[in-house]
């Protein structure tokens, strides 16, 4: 297996736009000329029910066609989940779990089953409300998430991602600015207990 | 200069039928079906393909439509899954027969009961004798490039027989990845348009297709049929050899994998082969000689070219997504096997059942497949030849 892949595991609730993340990372990637793969793990579909979608990201043709079980890194979209998933189950000690939380890193510690990684928070919620005047917590997460694991550029990740967001929400464009300011305030504050 | 993009599986065959577009695509465009069929009605209500695209109220109906369009010299398409596949059943036989170049993306999926949407190959695979030409898909790439080339194989003058590509739903269907399109004009000029001899529509020369065929001349027909089916092999290649100098992109019956000092090897069809690739290699650099061989063609079967290829192993691992329930094994298990009767000095081979119902294949489960057989070669026993790979029992 490539070296250079990183991959990426993340867990949501069913409506909370986990997968959609998953998709919008990969299309930022290859936009900067990444092989990608974004899939989700289509289970019953609830609004509300725990989901989990992936990213593998490499500078070569991605083969491999199973699920993630040794990630390098992992997005928890709702901190409710850490209380019915083992989110870090696998989770490589040199990565780092990325989990919306009003709390400091240190505090969830308790919570990650022994992880010894590193772990960030970022307020996804008071963004959300703050930008987009509604708890879409996925984008302020793909803004963590991209920043924490470095794939790219802050100009090049926020320049692919407008494209993208124009596209998405092309019969909806008042939303785009307050998409990107999401992505551009988690970028920012999202927080590491790092090791 | 091609184009670098990212697609979904479905999002790739559905780009591949709009550079194709067919004169008529008739399809049902829910559940059980795909999301091919609504990808497609959205590039025909928006006026970038000038397809007649018929609604229909089930897949029976849809594959009925298809053959009728087809007969009367349509160029001709729909796509489908599992259990939609399965309603198409009566019909699939009389596009074979009446010799109509249908194609038709497959999304492989399980078949109920119990309901489960996922991949697994028992809807394809039970379609195996139907007389339909089945050509399988690793990635979304290979989907989009085979359906291309699945115009022209069933179109053949020599071949007249529908086509089935096959994807694996979910795992390929759904995922988003890398993929390279041709630029339309180029798909255009590739396929062509469809060349008729005979077609219903035809005043010049009045014909009557499917009629009543009773025992003096059926058999005739289905020797004819068999014929076509063998002629299709030939034209397989010959068209991929073409495809490769437009594309650069090779295809040929079957992919050998690090095959040519192989002791071992494994051979399956569709997105399990990545997988399989990524241990092989593995292997490789610890000394193992391990191979692979990815069927792309299983309809025709290419019975010599297979039994080429793996005369030469210690011991193969035919792994099958479906299980034909035989109690002997999985269906492409038994082809391979009795291709291998005439080998004087022939390998062991064991049949592995895997994934069914989306069961996930891990890279585990693929090294478990290589340690059996090296156990094989180690000791020259087989304990068990027919296996279940990744079940809780």
């Amino acid at each position: 297996m490539s070296k250079e892949m990183i991959e990426i595991r993340w867990h949501g609730r069913g409506g909370q736009g986990a997968k959609t993340a998953s998709l919008l990372l990969a299309e930022a990637a290859f936009s900067t000329g990444k092989y990608i793969q974004g899939f989700p793990e289509y289970g019953p579909e609830r609004m509300g029910a725990p989901i989990t979608a992936y990213n593998r990201i490499s500078d070569e043709k991605i083969r491999i066609h199973s699920n993630i079980y040794e990630p390098d890194y992992v997005v928890v979209v709702d901190e409710t989940l850490l209380k019915d998933v083992d989110v870090t189950a696998g989770l490589k000690k040199e990565g780092a779990v990325v989990i919306n939380s009003a709390k400091n890193p240190e505090e969830l510690r308790s919570l990650l089953n022994g992880y010894e990684g590193s772990i960030y928070t970022v307020d996804a919620r008071t963004i959300s409300m703050d930008t987009l005047g509604k708890y879409f917590p996925n984008t302020p997460m793909l803004g963590a998430i991209a920043k924490v694991t470095n794939i790219m550029e802050e100009e090049e990740l926020f320049k692919a991602m407008e494209e993208s967001f124009q596209h998405k929400f092309a019969t909806k464009p008042e939303v785009i600015e307050g998409n990107m300011e999401a992505l551009k305030r988690a970028y920012k504050e999202v927080k590491g207990s790092e090791r | 200069m091609a184009i670098r993009e990212r697609l979904s599986g479905n999002e790739a065959v559905a780009t591949a039928m709009k550079q194709i577009n067919p004169d008529v695509v008739a399809a049902f465009p829910i559940t059980p079906s795909t999301e091919v069929p609504q990808y497609f009605s959205q590039f025909v209500a928006n006026g970038s393909v000038d397809t007649e695209f018929v609604a229909v109220e089930s897949e029976h109906s849809a594959m009925s439509a298809c053959v009728g369009a087809s007969a009367a010299g349509a160029r001709v398409m729909t796509a489908t899954s599992a259990n939609g596949l399965a309603l198409m059943w009566e019909i699939l036989y009389i596009a074979a027969s009446s010799r109509l170049p249908i194609v038709m993306p497959v999304i492989n999926r399980a078949l109920s009961a119990p309901i489960n949407i996922h991949n697994d190959h028992s809807d394809s695979m039970g379609a195996r004798d139907s007389g339909w030409i089945q050509l399988y898909s690793e990635d979304n790439q290979e989907a989009y490039d085979n359906i291309i080339q699945a115009i022209r194989i069933a179109e053949h003058k020599d071949v007249q027989l529908p086509v089935m590509v096959c994807m694996d739903g979910f795992i390929v269907s759904h995922a988003v990845e890398n993929i390279e399109l041709l630029e339309t004009e180029k798909v255009k000029e590739f396929v062509g348009e469809r060349e008729l001899e005979d077609y219903l529509l035809n005043a010049e020369r009045p014909v009557s297709m499917g009629p009543l065929d009773l025992p003096p001349h059926y058999f005739e027909h289905k020797r004819q049929q068999a014929e076509a089916m063998k002629n299709a092999k030939k034209v397989i290649l010959e068209i991929a050899e073409e495809y490769e100098k437009l594309t650069g992109r090779k295809y040929g019956l079957f992919e050998e994998y690090k095959m040519e000092d192989a002791e071992v090897a494994i051979v399956v069809l569709n997105s399990t082969a990545g997988t399989a690739k990524e241990v092989v290699d593995e292997l490789r650099e610890n000394g193992v000689k391990a191979g692979l061989i990815k069927l792309r063609v299983f309809r025709p079967f290419p019975v010599d070219e297979l039994k080429e290829a793996l005369k030469d192993l210690k011991a193969v691992a035919v792994m099958d997504k479906a299980d034909s329930f035989s109690a002997a094994g999985g269906p492409v298990f038994t082809e391979i096997r009795a291709a291998l009767y005439d080998v004087e000095d022939r390998p062991e081979i064991v049949s592995y059942i895997y994934g069914l119902g989306g069961r996930d294949v891990r890279v585990d489960d693929i090294k478990k497949v290589y340690d059996d057989l090296k156990e094989i070669v180690e000791t020259g026993k087989v304990e068990s030849v027919y296996n279940y790979l990744g079940v809780k029992e």
